[in-house]
């Protein structure tokens, strides 16, 4: 490999002056504009990813505010604190928030900081591209939130079932802000998801072949692949639904001959892989975190990569386990059950792979594993209830109640926030340069844990108890109350573990010891340079000669060669990662901001006449062109290859 | 922790499954479930089990990191971890096998409920309350209710759900498990009840903004008491000879109520709202709201948008004598 090919070779030790003559070429080259420009037309995958985890955990802020009104209205039967229609709203905004708002786009703005250092590169594939998602998710997220202080919210659930959101049954403004905000949030999706596949599968170091990428790049690169299969149905459905209201269609529509089932066909193709979309990516941090801890590599490597695989393609099978209660035919029931119960073999190799890394490693137990530990064992619960509810006789009794309720927030919470608190731990002193304090961290992470199954594990029993999801309130001598209170009781707890964690890493931001490259004896590429990194990740760009460079004992070549007085990237091989040409990226640049404002203006528009999409295509078209205005010197060389 | 929370509600499911209606079956479909959910619960409990013991013991016996991570590996220790991981993921799989085919066994068991004479009803879903009407091969024998179904002990009943607005979904947990009222597609499921008692039902798929309030009950009788009573149903309303009733007649008749409900034997034809012809044999109000008292009724008819918000009832300002004279001709509906 790195031997082979041209441009890679290893620093001479005398040549420390050139290093820092070359560090203060790079610097001025891939920094970002100071000052309020550089905010808006940054073209670094960190400053983007970054601005992307501090908006998406406001929205988690929001999302959870909601859920304590929601906890609040629920503690008491027959309270009358909270109206039906704000209620509705509420929960509306709550789901929708939660899912789309901050799961999805937190976990791909991690891949977005994480892939480009943890393969070894300067940045991420398009970067321009990157910054308009950014964009479009922000205007998109303040749209609806604008629209919920109007009183305007969505309030047909984060699935919006028709007949109900149809014109006939929702008029007003409420679902098309629902699904204009989809549309919104699918482009953000699918540009961040663009962005990391051809990242992952064209920038990797030199030796970084298929076999030898970090589990949470796997996670990364199989999650990309999911939104981009998955965002179409929900891209169809969305518009479908809103031309029904706009300009009446009647896809939808039983009495014109439309079928209400259609939409929840679409949806759930789109809405269960959004599920696997949240939960691989913490996987990834599980592994990741694990490893670290436990000392050694993951147990089970390839079986790890073909679990996470056959989840994507799984993930894609079993949407109509949300709607066993519609009434299938025998053997549609026998295969969707099937495939639900099967996705539980990949998810349980992982368990066991991770079980058997801790067993056979020497554990240093930090505050990020405490976390994926507790992931471990909620996420088994959440993971046998889900097989209770994949199993159709059962489901009928368990669908729509609060038991699934409790089912998807020990998955989603449990399997997802969990674990991606573990990483906001672990990465922070790479972000920020500075260490978390560990004691706030297991204290945070053992006051979450309480409350999160006090608030939480109730949720089955009101479930079986006969409490249907996505009631504002329940009669008095339902047999409802104790556990009500028990699980309001456990929010009060949940919120103060989040706030003394969210404590933890406003001290750290301020505070914190400084944490030098490779604090916790991790071995992925993004140790290997500064905390935080500069912008151009490295000075040379590394090479690796196996998985987990940084714990390999032999001396790791670096790549020299590369163009330091412009943005020059190297593109490799898709599987080996031998290089293949040097190729110039894009720099800041305003356009991405202006298309952005160009397609909310569209969009916002729409909202109340069709002209929008007029509009917002001629808006666009202009500010396209400027963003793709030719101008310099074409944007790869290819590399010779030097004997 | 987990292993504490499992036994807790190992115990607290025993404890209050006399409150839970899942698992508390008045019949032979919700007791086929409650088996197969007694089934999967302790399965899952002892893998949960099994899963957090390991866990803990690996982490109690931890070997001390004395040196940093490194890449050396015992060829025999890997061996045995990664048979531990195999065997772990045989075992799963066996499970998953187990439970399908108990889960297609229960299927298929409760499509096999239904017999060759079911009492037939059909259940149309509202914005928010049920109407129900018992159908039979002779036009006038059918029976239209609301809110409120009584059925024979022992005999399967045949339910058949339909809506004509928004997605509803059936279910009396007691008894079996939901089914939806879709729009466009009829459905339907058996239920049977195998004692006398009084199973309340919910709308389970949410249906906008009093979908909280969308009860109903199923009052399971013996056989001839469950006769007596769809004899009576059967039957119409009388205009009333009482004066002070008649008036409330009239008002009824001459006002809005006539336009959305119906009173078998009177001009009142409406279908918006639900079938009044018998309503003061009924148990409660606006679909399990309220119960029906004749203080909850006035209240109600006043101001349902009080009660039960949304409601598609309009308000009404009646003077106390004309509602009085309401109440009495509403309160004879029996
Ligand atoms: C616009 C149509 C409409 C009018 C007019 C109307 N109702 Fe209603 N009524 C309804 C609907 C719809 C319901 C069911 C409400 C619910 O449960 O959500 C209902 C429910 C009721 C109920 C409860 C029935 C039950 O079994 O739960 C009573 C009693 C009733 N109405 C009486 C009256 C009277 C008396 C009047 C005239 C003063 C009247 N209604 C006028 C539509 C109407
Ligand atoms: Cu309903």
């Amino acid at each position: 490999m790195s031997s082979t090919v041209g441009p890679t070779s290893t620093l001479a030790p005398g040549e420390a002056a050139r290093e820092t003559l070359d560090r203060a070429a790079l610097e001025r080259v891939w920094s970002t504009p100071p000052g309020f420009l550089g905010w808006l037309t940054s073209a670094s995958h960190k400053s983007v990813a970054l601005r992307y985890i501090v908006t998406a955990f406001g929205f988690f802020a929001l999302g959870g505010v909601l859920a304590a009104l929601m906890r609040l209205q629920l503690t008491r039967p027959e309270s009358r604190l909270i109206g039906p229609d704000l209620y509705n709203q509420i929960f509306t905004m709550h789901g929708s928030t939660m899912m789309f708002l901050f799961a999805v786009p937190v976990m791909e703005a991690f891949g977005i900081y994480l892939v480009p250092l943890m393969i070894g590169t300067r940045n991420v594939a398009f970067p321009r591209m990157n910054n308009f998602g950014y964009w479009i998710y922000l205007f998109g997220g303040l749209m609806l939130w604008t629209a919920f202080a109007l009183d305007i919210g969505p309030d047909t659930g984060w699935f919006a079932y028709v007949p109900l959101s149809g014109p006939a049954y929702s008029p007003g403004k409420r679902v098309d802000i629902w699904a204009q905000l989809i549309t919104f949030t699918e482009i953000a999706a699918l540009v961040a998801a663009v962005e990391l596949i051809v990242t992952t599968l064209k920038m990797r170091c030199p030796g970084m072949s298929l076999n030898r990428m970090p589990l949470f790049v796997w996670a990364m690169l199989v999650t990309a692949f999911m939104v981009i299969f998955a965002m179409p149905a929900i891209m169809v459905a969305s518009t479908m639904l809103a031309m029904d209201r706009l300009v009446d269609t009647h896809f939808f529509n039983p009495a014109e001959g439309g079928d209400a089932l259609l939409w929840q066909h679409l949806f759930w193709f789109f809405g269960h892989p959004e599920v696997y979309i949240i939960f691989i990516p913490a996987t990834g941090f599980v592994s990741t975190i694990v490893s670290t801890f436990a000392r050694r590599r993951i147990v089970g490597y390839p079986a790890m990569v073909l679990a996470l695989i056959a989840t994507g393609f799984l993930g894609f099978s079993l949407w109509v386990h949300h709607m066993f209660a519609v009434g299938l035919p025998q053997l549609g029931e026998a295969f969707f059950t099937a495939a639900s119960m099967m996705i539980a073999i990949p998810s349980g190799i992982q368990v066991f792979c991770w079980l058997a890394t801790l067993r056979g490693g020497r554990i240093v137990m930090r505050a990020p594993l405490l976390w994926a530990l507790g992931f471990i064992a909620l996420f088994v619960i959440g993971g046998l209830t889900g097989v209770m509810t994949a199993a159709v006789p059962l489901d009928l009794q368990l669908h729509d109640t609060y038991f699934v309720v409790a089912h998807f927030h020990y998955v989603l919470i449990g399997g997802a926030l969990f674990p991606l608190l573990g990483a906001v731990l672990f990465w922070l002193p790479k972000m920020c340069g500075r260490m978390p304090d560990e004691r706030l961290g297991r204290v945070s992470f053992w006051i979450t844990f309480v409350g999160f199954n006090l608030t939480f594990f109730p949720m089955h029993l009101l479930g079986l108890g006969g409490m249907p999801r996505r009631v504002y309130t329940y009669a008095r001598d339902a047999g409802l109350t104790t556990g009500n209170v028990v699980a309001s009781a456990g929010a009060v707890v949940l919120t103060a573990g989040i706030l003394v964690f969210l404590a933890n890493v406003a001290w750290t931001l301020r505070r914190g010891a400084p944490a030098g490259d490779d604090p916790w004896g991790a071995e992925t590429l993004e140790w290997a340079t500064a905390s935080p990194p500069p912008s151009y990740n490295f000075a040379y760009l590394p090479t690796v000669d196996g998985q987990a460079p940084l714990w390999s004992t032999q001396e790791r070549p670096v790549v020299t060669g590369l163009r330091t007085d412009v943005r020059e990237v190297l593109i490799t091989d898709g599987v080996d990662a031998t290089p293949d040409h040097r190729h110039r990226l894009d720099g800041a640049s305003v356009w991405p901001f202006l298309t952005a404002v160009a397609a909310t203006i569209g969009v916002v528009t729409a909202l109340f006449t069709p002209w929008g999409v007029t509009i917002g295509s001629l808006l666009a078209l202009v500010t396209l062109t400027g963003w793709f205005w030719p101008r310099g010197a074409p944007a790869h060389e290819t590399v010779e290859q030097r004997p | 922790m987990s292993r504490a929370a499992i036994v807790v509600a190992a115990v607290a499911c025993a404890a209050c499954s006399g409150r839970m209606p899942v698992l508390d079956p008045g019949g032979p479909q919700a007791a086929r479930i409650a088996t197969y959910w007694w089934i999967v619960f302790w399965l899952s409990a002892l893998i949960l089990a099994a899963v957090v013991a390991f866990l803990l013991h690996t982490l109690a016996h931890r070997r001390v990191a004395a040196a940093p991570a490194s890449l050396v590996e015992d060829t025999r220790v890997e061996r045995r971890l990664a048979l531990g991981v195999a065997a772990a993921v045989g075992l799963t799989a066996l499970t998953l096998v187990v439970l399908l085919v108990t889960s297609v066994a229960t299927g298929r068991a409760l499509r096999s409920f239904g017999g060759t004479d079911p009492l037939t009803l059909e259940v149309t879903g509202y914005q928010w309350w049920w109407d129900v009407e018992y159908w039979d091969p002779v036009p006038s024998q059918r029976v239209r209710t609301a809110n409120e179904i009584h059925i024979p002990v022992g005999r399967p009943v045949l339910v058949k759900t339909r809506s004509l607005d928004v997605i509803h979904s059936f279910w009396v947990p007691g008894l079996h498990g939901k089914k939806d009222n879709i729009p466009g597609h009829g459905s339907s499921l058996v239920l049977q009840a195998d004692r006398a008692g009084t199973f309340i039902g919910r709308c389970a798929e949410f249906c906008g903004v009093q979908h909280a309030h969308m009860q109903l009950l199923v009052i399971a009788d013996q056989p001839e008491v469950f006769d007596a009573w769809l004899q009576a149903q059967r039957r119409s309303a009388v205009v009333p000879t009482d004066a002070f009733a008649r008036h409330g007649f009239d008002l009824f008749m001459t006002g809005p109520c006539a336009l959305c409900h119906t009173v078998l034997g009177t001009p009142a034809g409406g279908r918006r709202g639900p079938d009044l012809t018998h309503l003061a044999s009924r148990r409660t109000l606006a679909a399990g709201t309220l119960p029906n008292t004749v203080g909850h009724l006035a209240g109600w008819i006043i101001d349902p948008q009080a009660q039960k918000p949304g409601a598609q009832m309009p308000g009404n300002a009646f003077g106390a004598d004309d509602l009085s004279a309401l109440l009495a001709f509403l309160g004879g509906l029996s």
